[in-house]
C-alpha cells in the first residue's frame, strides 16, 4: 500500500478526478459548514439527487468505451416514468416493471439495429430517438402528469428508505458494483475495450464488434429505463420531462471519471466519483446561495478545470 | 499429409485482379518462404487464407479438411495464426490483454484472470528470450516491442500453420536470431510455418521451400537448395518492366545543389544519412520496408523533427521542425497514404488543388473564386488530370489521377523540392508510367525530387541516382546509368537486368547490416 501512494501521485492527471473530489469536497466542508454540508441529511440528498445519472453514467461508460455515443437516455428516461406510471394504473406495480424495462430494451434495439445494421452512426440514431421518445411520452400521456398510486413501487424505486439510508444508494451501488465487475473481469467487458480501442485489429482478432455495439447500446436504452422509473417512484408519477437533459450530465460524469470520448478507455468507479461530483458541485453552489444562472456558469467552469488538467500535453 | 492445400485461388478488387488461379501447398514441420515483389499477390493469398478476405474462385483445405467459411474466426478454429502488419493490436489494452484477447485466461468461477495471462506471455517471452513488459499498454511501446507482442499473439495460439508477415521489420538483428531458434522448435514438433520477407538473407537461412508470385500469378515453388539468390530475383523480377522501360530518362542538367543533408539522424530513423540533390534531378531511396526511406521523407518535410544533423536548402542551413517550416522552405511531401494523408475524397478537384494556397488566393479571407478555379484549371491542364470537371470530386477520380491532384496541390505553392513517398501505390501500370513521366517532366523543368518507391522497376525509370538503404543507414549512392548493361539493344530486358542488379545491392546492403548490427 505504502508504495502505491506515490504512483498515484505520479500519475496525477489520470487519478484527477479522485484528488479533484477530495478537494473540492474539502473546500465545501470548510466554507459551507455553518450551512449544514456536512450535515447527514444534505450528504444523504446529495446522493438522492445523484444516483439516477449515476446509474445511467455507469451503462454509458461501457457506450463510450465501444466508441459509441447515446444521447437519448434523457428522453427514454422520461418516456419510461410514463410508460410504467400508465401501466401500474392499469395492471398493478409488476407489469410497470415489465413495461418499464420492455420500454429501455425496445429503444435500445432500434438503436443498435440503426447504428449496427443500417450503419447510421450512434450520434444520429440517438439524437434522432432523443426527440421520438419525447415525443411519444408527450403524446400518450397528454403531456399530463400520471400518478403512481402503488406506495410498494414507490418505495422499492427510490422513494423509500431504510432507516436513515435511501434505497436509491442501494440501487447506485448494486448497478455501480455489476458494472465495475462486467467491465473489469468479464469477457464481454473486455471485448467493449477492445472494440472501441481499435475496431479493425478487434476485427482481426475474431471480435464481432457490431454485436458488442448493439448488446452495448441496448444495456444503455435499459438503464435510461431503470433511471427512468427510479424518477417515477421518487417522484410518485410519470412526466414526460424527468430526465430531460440528463445525456449531458452523464457524458460529463462518465469523462470527468477517465472515460474516454474516443473509446478504449474507461473506468465504473472513476465514472461514478464524476456523477458524485457532479452532484457534489450542485448542492455546494445551491448552499452557497448561487442563482441558478450562476450555478451553470460555475458547474461548466469546475467541469472544463477538471477534463483540461487531465489532459496529457504534448 | 499437407498443412495447408489452396487451388486455383483467385480474388480481384475493383476489376483489378490480385490473385489469379493460384495454387499454394505448405507441408507440415516446413518453413515456407512467400516471395513477391509490390503488388505480387502475397498479402492478399495470406488475408485469403488467414479468413480476411473471401476468394472469387477456389478452394482451401487446412490438415485436410475443406475450409468452407471464410471468416477470421474460421481460420482461426482450423489451426491458422497470423500477425498482421501492426493491424491487430487494440493500442489502449496491455500487451497480455493484447496477446490473449479472446481467448482469456479464466478463474474457476469464468471471471477474467489477468495475472495468468501476463504470466501466460512472460512464459511466451522468455521462450523467445525476449524481454517486454506483458503489463505495459501497447500504444506506450516502441514499434519492436509491437511487433514482438503481434508474433508473442500468433505463436499463443499453438496454431498448426503459423503465418509470419514480415515479422522482421522492427526487430533488432539478436531478436531475429531468437525468433529463427524458436521457429526450428516449431518445425520439430510439426507446425507449417509460412515466412513473408523482402530480406533474402533471412530467407536463405530459415526457409526449407518458397513459393514465388507475381502479379497474382504463381511462378514456381521449389526448395530452397534450387534457388539461390539471383534466381530467386530473377524469378521475382520477372518482365514486370513492361510500359515502363519506354520512359525517355533524357539528358538532365544538373543545375546548383538544392537540398543536402548532412549526417540527418531522426528519433528512431534513419541514422547519419548524407546525401545532395540538385536542381533538375530526381533522387531515389531504396531500400525494404524499415530501411528509413520514409521516415527521412518525413524529416525533409518536417513531420518529425531531426535529432542530429543539418539540413542545408539552397545552401543555407535551415531548422525544419514542423511541416509549415518545410513549406515555407519550399519542401512539398506528396505522402504515402494518398487517401488519408493526401487529399480529402469528398472535395472537389478544384478546392484539393487549391487547399495549400488558400492564403495566397483570399483577399480579406474570402477565397478568390476566379484565382482558385484558374490555378485549378492550369493544373488540370499541365498534369492532364481526367476529371468530367474541376467541381467533381476528388473521389469519383481514378487512383492515378486523384495522385495527380495531390502533386497538383502541392505544385501550387511553386516548390524547388518535391518529396514523394510511393507515388504510385495503388494505382494501375497505364497510370504508373504516366506518374514517372510527370516526374521526370517535372525535374526537366527545374525541380529537385526525391522519390521513394518499392518497385525497383520505377525507381529505375524515374531516377538519375538512388541511395541505397538498410536498417536506417545510407549504404551507397548508385549513379542510375551504371545500372545499365550497354551490351543489351533491348530496352526491357536492359530495364530487367539493372533491376537485378539493384535488388542485390539492397541485398547486400541487408547482410551487410546483419553483420555488423
Amino acid at each position: 500500500m505504502a508504495e502505491r501512494i506515490p504512483a498515484f501521485l505520479a500519475n496525477w492527471r489520470q487519478n484527477i478526478i479522485y484528488i479533484g473530489f477530495v478537494v473540492i469536497f474539502v473546500i465545501f466542508a470548510l466554507t459551507l459548514s455553518d450551512k449544514g454540508f456536512l450535515n447527514p441529511t444534505n450528504l444523504l440528498n446529495i446522493i438522492r439527487q445523484t444516483a439516477m445519472i449515476a446509474v445511467m453514467a455507469v451503462v454509458m461508460t461501457f457506450v463510450l468505451a465501444s466508441g459509441e455515443i447515446d444521447l437519448s437516455i434523457g428522453a427514454v428516461a422520461g418516456l419510461t416514468t410514463v410508460t410504467v406510471a400508465m401501466t401500474i394504473a392499469v395492471a398493478g406495480p409488476f407489469a410497470g416493471v415489465m413495461a418499464g424495462v420492455a420500454t429501455g430494451i425496445a429503444v435500445g434495439c432500434f438503436n443498435g439495429w440503426l447504428t449496427t445494421r443500417i450503419g447510421i452512426p450512434s450520434f444520429l440514431t440517438t439524437l434522432a430517438m432523443m426527440g421520438i421518445a419525447k415525443g411519444v411520452a408527450m403524446w400518450i400521456s397528454a403531456t399530463a402528469a400520471v400518478p403512481i398510486l402503488s406506495p410498494g413501487y414507490s418505495w422499492a424505486f427510490g422513494g423509500g428508505s431504510i432507516g436513515p439510508v435511501p434505497v436509491l444508494l442501494f440501487w447506485m451501488l448494486v448497478v455501480g458494483a455489476l458494472g465495475h465487475f462486467v467491465l473489469r473481469r468479464t469477457g464481454f467487458g473486455r471485448r467493449v475495450l477492445a472494440t472501441g480501442g481499435g475496431e479493425t485489429a478487434a476485427r482481426y482478432s475474431g471480435i464481432d464488434t457490431a454485436n458488442i455495439k448493439f448488446k452495448v447500446l441496448v444495456l444503455s436504452s435499459t438503464a435510461a429505463a431503470i433511471a427512468g422509473m427510479l424518477y417515477a417512484g421518487r417522484l410518485q408519477s410519470g412526466r414526460f420531462q424527468l430526465g430531460e437533459g440528463d445525456e449531458l450530465s452523464v457524458i460529463a460524469a462518465a469523462v470527468l471519471g477517465g472515460t474516454s470520448l474516443f473509446g478504449g478507455k474507461g473506468t465504473v468507479v472513476g465514472t461514478i466519483v464524476g456523477a458524485l461530483m457532479i452532484g457534489l458541485i450542485n448542492n455546494g453552489l445551491i448552499l452557497m446561495g448561487l442563482e441558478f444562472s450562476q450555478q451553470l456558469i460555475a458547474r461548466g467552469a469546475i467541469i472544463i478545470f477538471a477534463v483540461a488538467l487531465s489532459q496529457k500535453r504534448a | 499429409m499437407t498443412a495447408v492445400v489452396m487451388k486455383g485461388i483467385s480474388k480481384a478488387f475493383g476489376g483489378v485482379k490480385a490473385l489469379d488461379n493460384v495454387d499454394f501447398a505448405v507441408l507440415p514441420g516446413e518453413v515456407h518462404a512467400l516471395l513477391g515483389g509490390n503488388g505480387a499477390g502475397k498479402s492478399t493469398i495470406l488475408k485469403v487464407l488467414n479468413g480476411v478476405h473471401r476468394p472469387d474462385a477456389g478452394t482451401i483445405a487446412v490438415g485436410g479438411v475443406a475450409l468452407t467459411t471464410h471468416t477470421p474466426e474460421a481460420s482461426r478454429a482450423a489451426g491458422i495464426a497470423m500477425n498482421f502488419q501492426e493491424m491487430s493490436l487494440i493500442p489502449t489494452l496491455s500487451v497480455a490483454q493484447n496477446i490473449f484477447l479472446t481467448r482469456e485466461a479464466r478463474t474457476k468461477r469464468g471471471f477474467l484472470d489477468d495475472p495468468a495471462c501476463e504470466a501466460k506471455a512472460a512464459e511466451i517471452f522468455a521462450m523467445l528470450e525476449v524481454k517486454v513488459d506483458p503489463k505495459a499498454v501497447v500504444g506506450t511501446l516502441g514499434a519492436g516491442q509491437k511487433q514482438l507482442t503481434e508474433i508473442a499473439k500468433a505463436i499463443s495460439q499453438s496454431s498448426k500453420v503459423l503465418i509470419l508477415d514480415e515479422p522482421s521489420t522492427a526487430l533488432a538483428v539478436s531478436d531475429v536470431e531468437r525468433l529463427f531458434t524458436f521457429l526450428r522448435k516449431l518445425k520439430a514438433h510439426g507446425v507449417a510455418v509460412i515466412y513473408v520477407s523482402h530480406r533474402m538473407d533471412e530467407i536463405a537461412r530459415i526457409a526449407d521451400r518458397a513459393t514465388i508470385l507475381r502479379d497474382g500469378k504463381h511462378v514456381i515453388t521449389a526448395p530452397l537448395r534450387d534457388l539461390p539468390i539471383d534466381t530467386m530475383i530473377e524469378h521475382i523480377v520477372g518482365k514486370r518492366s513492361k510500359g515502363l522501360a519506354d520512359v525517355q530518362r533524357g539528358a538532365v542538367t544538373l543545375g546548383e545543389v538544392l537540398l543536402e543533408a548532412r549526417g540527418l539522424s531522426g528519433g528512431h530513423k534513419p541514422h547519419d544519412v548524407s546525401f545532395a540533390l540538385h536542381r533538375g534531378e530526381v533522387l531515389g531511396l531504396a531500400g525494404v520496408l524499415g530501411s528509413g526511406r520514409s521516415s527521412l521523407a518525413r524529416l525533409i518535410a518536417g513531420i518529425e523533427p531531426a535529432t542530429a544533423g543539418e539540413l542545408r536548402i539552397r545552401g543555407e542551413a535551415v531548422s525544419i521542425r514542423k511541416p509549415s517550416d518545410a513549406i515555407a522552405a519550399g519542401v512539398a511531401l506528396v505522402p504515402e497514404a494518398r487517401a488519408t494523408q493526401g487529399i480529402i475524397p469528398a472535395h472537389s478537384v478544384a478546392s484539393n488543388i487549391v487547399l495549400a494556397v488558400l492564403n495566397r488566393i483570399s483577399g480579406k479571407g474570402v477565397v478568390d473564386r476566379a484565382k482558385a478555379q484558374k490555378i485549378s484549371d492550369e493544373m488540370i491542364a499541365r498534369l492532364q488530370i481526367k476529371t468530367a470537371s474541376r467541381d467533381h470530386a476528388v473521389s469519383t477520380l481514378s487512383g492515378g489521377n486523384q495522385q495527380k491532384v495531390v502533386i497538383g496541390k502541392w505544385l501550387a505553392t511553386d516548390p524547388d523540392i518535391l518529396v514523394l513517398d510511393e507515388p504510385t501505390a495503388g494505382i494501375d501500370i497505364g497510370s504508373k508510367s504516366e506518374i514517372i513521366r510527370l516526374v521526370r517532366d517535372l525535374a526537366a523543368q527545374g525541380k529537385g525530387i526525391v522519390m521513394i518507391s518499392s518497385e525497383l522497376s520505377e525507381l529505375l525509370t524515374a531516377c538519375d541516382r538512388i541511395l541505397v538503404m538498410a536498417d536506417g543507414r545510407a549504404h551507397q549512392m548508385i549513379d542510375r546509368a551504371t545500372l545499365d548493361d550497354p551490351a543489351e539493344p533491348d530496352p526491357g530486358l536492359r530495364l530487367q537486368g539493372a533491376e537485378r542488379q539493384l535488388q542485390i545491392e539492397i541485398q547486400k546492403a541487408l547482410s551487410q547490416e546483419t553483420l555488423h548490427g
